[in-house]
């Protein structure tokens, strides 16, 4: 473990390769970033923007017919484009793990809590089965979850929806990961009891020093969440950087859109700020600048050459032509 | 007022074994009453459990009450049966959360549109098409939409056929239950300002249903919040957001996520679960959870009670008893 | 305004556009030509199927020893040319499967519409009915029925119907409780749709896919019913010609060696049967994702 950032990713691209190789989906293009221990780093972006793709491909958890096809990542120092499938599992669980958004669908019916969450330590650490519940017991607890002792014998249907989300980072947590990767955890989750999970997430992230990369559309979880932002759209990161400086002075048109889109609290007499047309397919992406057919700034050079990143402040850069 | 809606109460029974003895019943929605004026929206918020859907549904009577009674126009719906069903339901049409399952998958968009008008009204083929026309431009869709099939359409943009369906027979209120939360978010904004566009051209009042505080506040004049069957606060939109009474309503709020980062909210987090309506707690029913809990709310239901220009139902205010209908206007 | 995601198969007259992939090729090339085969048959074959020269009995086909070019599969124990007899009896096959097939298919998914939507007593009635069909067991059911009324064609038509139809009202009943759930539905209510408007409108269309699907998976079924009909001797009656039929007469002859008797007549019903199924399996796997995408 060296005193470098956590995880690196350079010019990272993910392609879907459609049947007899013909259709070419750039699902994740060009992707760099930095994530350094403890810190919290938020990938917002909406549908086709590539968010899951790019969480997938961190993991090297990729469907049949996508595949990483240049870039680099690095976790801890370590190559992980380089790892074999049997290192990735070692990695995967123990030292990266990950939460999805559907608890239900994260949780096997037929096994019991206890089981599930005693799983991976039985895995990574070859625990005995005793000692691995007992361990699971005392997650249970670490996740706020009433009388564990009761829960690790029952099923997933006999929990609410926020003690499942609770049970998968309970899960996530057990053998002690560096990073946590959380795609949309609260989407599915009540209004109060997702204030609990994230209140949760940022008491476990403290306690144990875990850096957590938050996926997700909603940027109030940014703002609640996370030290730095990432915005994605059509497969690429438009703009990154500290979430106060995100949030006070968006340089790319995308993210200052999205931001006045949202409504606020004590503004209901402004009419929000819309913005034209509908995400890209990311089969079929416009040329130039992929955001241009909905940018209210575009200029010519938007429709012909994709603007590269141009930096903007400190560790704050957006790749739009009016930046350069 | 357009809508009253006076102690709608609906109780789903629970039964077992094969002959179906009632063992419980579901309290989905217990003694509502709220009024929506005419041009005007109504906003209602709650958790999982709390009932919005379901008084939707008895709004749009997908479902009968058990009890209470729901009056449109000065007339109750009572047992509308024929020509008075038919003329409720011209009045009263719905938006719903998914678009992509509102619209039937193997009807052409125009035909989607126009069957409101097709199964109310005897309209030539002409007329109906000039409506279908009509629609589609005040929804903003091009009008080469009406011989495509849905899916065929973005999200966003089915959602304008199914508002452009419901505005077909001219209503005077539309339930939107969740319109936006299935779209993309630089797609929500533009379905809200038409909504809003709409509601300012063409005099509609909406019940809008969202988990959304943020959008509801923003859409909304007045707004209800339930929990487990019963409104607990409501009041002017703008005063309950800002400053809310009812402790559900502050933990709610403080529960919203922020819009910038260094947004303060006191953090009220509640401990716990939703209790199921199956078997609400005595007394008041968030009275396990609040955080000013007193000995009085485990035994006495608090009723609506006026409180800083809401109402309230919380044995913390002790108010002036107001009738325990209706909103002060305006 | 973005393009549909896949090809879509829908009703014939909404959307022809369909991507076929290899593997329904070669079964709809199967099945295209014997139906093409059952409707020319007049044409394309040599000889009178019912008709047989005695003295040319038990010819084997063309290219082993003793055959002639003149009876290209060989002849029967009545001297009937086996290939016209096997062109002739995929008409009978045909016919006889996708009429049971389609007769099935209308009454089962009718009433399973009716079952699933209205629910009640309408829905307890059929549903027990259903249930005790579905208890007898189908061929021996078959042979019964067909005791009773006497063979024709027609009759065995009816017959297999009547055995058939309770596969698809289970099915569709269960598509339609989903469907009765979907927010289209209950728009058409708010809508002022009567019942019977949305089931003719709404419900219907939306289990054609399934319909279909069940109906190509039937006709494997019902044409091997047919054949074992035939076979013991209640389907349909001779000298028309049906494949279970020269299998049960060519079972006479399977002692003395004359194999292709029964292989040629078994081989048909195997094609048939075979390439149904697998276009069954495939329109299931292209119609479905549709469905739950939709």
């Amino acid at each position: 473990m060296t005193g470098g950032p956590l995880l690196e990713l350079d010019g990272l691209s993910t392609h879907y390769v459609g049947a007899r190789g013909t259709r070419i989906t750039r699902a994740v293009e060009d992707v760099s970033l930095t994530l350094n221990a403890g810190e919290t780093l938020g990938i917002v972006g909406e549908s086709g923007s590539g968010k899951t793709t790019l969480a997938l491909s961190i993991l090297r958890l990729l469907p049949p017919g996508a595949r990483i096809v240049s870039g680099a990542l690095r976790f801890e120092g370590e190559d992980l484009l380089a790892k074999s499938p049997r290192e990735m599992q070692h990695i995967r669980g123990k030292r990266i793990a990950m939460i999805l958004q559907d608890p239900m669908a994260s949780l096997n019916p037929l096994f019991t809590v206890g089981d599930q969450v005693a799983e991976p330590i039985r895995v990574h650490e070859h625990a005995s089965r005793r000692s691995a519940w007992a361990q699971a017991r005392n997650l249970l607890g670490s996740v706020h979850i009433a009388a564990p002792e009761r829960r690790v014998g029952e099923y997933p249907h006999q929990l609410s929806g926020g003690m499942r989300q609770r049970i998968v980072g309970a899960i996530a947590i057990s053998c002690g990961p560096r990073l946590l990767i959380a795609d949309e955890p609260t989407t599915s989750l009540d209004v109060t009891i997702q204030a609990q999970y994230l209140h949760l997430l940022s008491e476990i992230q403290r306690e144990r020093g875990l850096a957590l990369i938050f996926i997700t559309h909603n940027l109030g979880i940014v703002a609640r969440m996370c030290d730095t932002v990432a915005v994605m759209y059509a497969g690429r990161i438009v703009e990154s950087g500290p979430v106060r400086r995100i949030f006070d002075a968006p340089a790319h048109p995308y993210t200052r859109a999205l931001l006045e889109s949202i409504p606020r609290f004590g503004e209901a007499d402004v009419r929000l700020t819309a913005i034209d047309g509908q995400p890209p397919d990311p089969a079929a992406l416009p040329a130039g600048c992929a955001f241009q057919p909905r940018c209210v700034k575009a200029i010519d050079r938007c429709r012909v050459e994709r603007p590269p990143r141009f930096v903007v402040g400190a560790k704050h850069g957006a790749a739009c032509w009016l930046c350069g | 007022m357009l809508l009253d809606v006076r102690n709608l109460t609906k109780h789903f029974p629970v039964k077992r074994g094969l002959f179906g003895g009632e063992v419980g019943r579901v309290r989905a929605v217990d003694d509502v009453s709220f009024v929506v004026e005419t041009g005007r929206t109504l906003g209602i918020v709650g958790e999982s459990g709390c009932g919005k859907t379901t008084t939707a549904k008895l709004v749009l009577l997908l479902e009968r009450p058990t009890a209470g009674e729901i009056r449109f126009d000065g007339h109750p719906l009572g047992s509308l049966q024929g020509e008075g069903l038919r003329a409720y339901r011209r009045s009263v049409q719905a938006v719903f959360q998914d678009p992509y399952a509102s619209l039937n998958p193997r009807m052409r968009v125009g035909e989607i549109i126009a069957e409101p008008l097709v199964t109310n009204e005897r309209l030539t083929a002409d007329e109906t098409r000039v409506q279908i026309h009509r629609l589609l431009d005040i929804v903003g869709l091009p009008q080469r939409s009406a011989t495509l099939f849905p899916h065929e359409f973005s999200g966003g943009q089915r959602q304008r056929i199914a508002i452009a369906r419901s505005l077909a027979l001219s209503p005077k209120v539309i339930v939107l239950d969740e319109p936006v939360s299935a779209l993309d978010v630089s797609i929500r904004a533009q379905i809200l300002n038409l909504l809003r566009d709409l509601q300012r051209d063409l005099g509609l009042s909406y019940l809008f249903i969202a988990h959304d505080l943020a959008a509801v506040a923003h859409m909304s004049h007045v707004i209800a919040v339930m929990y487990l069957g019963q409104i607990v606060e409501i009041g002017e939109a703008r005063a309950v957001a800002r400053s809310p009474q009812h402790p559900y309503t502050q933990a709610l709020f403080a529960a919203a996520l922020p819009s910038h980062p260094d947004e303060r909210r006191d953090e009220i987090i509640l401990m716990g679960e939703v209790p199921s309506p199956l078997n609400p707690p005595a007394g008041c029913r968030f009275h396990p959870r609040c955080p000013f809990v007193m000995d009085r709310c485990r035994v006495e239901v608090p009723t609506l009670r006026d409180s800083e220009g809401r109402e309230v139902a919380c044995h913390l205010y002790t108010g002036v008893v107001s009738a325990p209908t209706g909103v002060p206007a305006g | 305004m973005s393009n549909s995601r896949a090809a879509s198969l829908t009703l014939p007259w909404r959307f022809p556009s369909v991507r076929i992939e290899a593997q329904a090729l070669i079964p709809i090339v199967i099945l295209t030509v014997l139906m093409l085969t059952a409707i020319f048959a007049d044409v394309i074959a040599p000889y009178n199927p019912e008709i047989g020269t005695l003295g040319d009995r038990f010819q084997p086909p063309a290219w082993l020893t003793g055959g002639s070019t003149a009876h290209l599969l060989g002849t029967d124990h009545l001297g009937r040319d086996v290939l016209s007899r096997l062109i002739f009896g995929a008409r009978v096959s045909m016919v006889v499967g996708f009429m049971a097939v389609i007769f099935a298919g209308v009454v089962g998914t009718v009433l399973g519409v009716l079952s699933g939507y209205l629910g009640g007593w309408v829905d307890q009635l059929i549903m027990r009915i259903t249930d005790t069909w579905l208890a007898l067991p189908g061929l021996t059911f078959a042979i019964f029925l067909a005791a009773i009324v006497g063979p024709s064609m027609w009759n065995i038509v009816i017959i297999l119907a009547l055995v058939f139809w309770t596969r698809y009202a289970r099915v569709i009943r269960g598509e339609v409780l989903s469907l009765r759930e979907r927010d289209f539905v209950r728009l058409a209510i708010v809508a002022g749709c009567s019942k019977r408007t949305i089931m003719r409108r709404h419900i219907l269309p939306n289990v054609l896919n399934s319909a279909i699907v069940i109906a190509t998976l039937m006709l494997g079924i019902v044409i091997v019913t047919e054949a074992s009909l035939s076979f013991l001797g209640v389907g349909v009656p001779p000298p028309k010609p049906a494949w279970g039929l020269m299998l049960a007469d060519g079972k006479k002859g399977m002692m003395a060696g004359y194999w292709w008797l029964t292989v040629l007549p078994g081989t048909c019903i195997a094609l048939l049967v075979l390439s149904s199924n697998l276009l069954g399996d495939w329109l299931r796997v292209k119609l479905d994702p549709q469905l739950r995408q939709l």
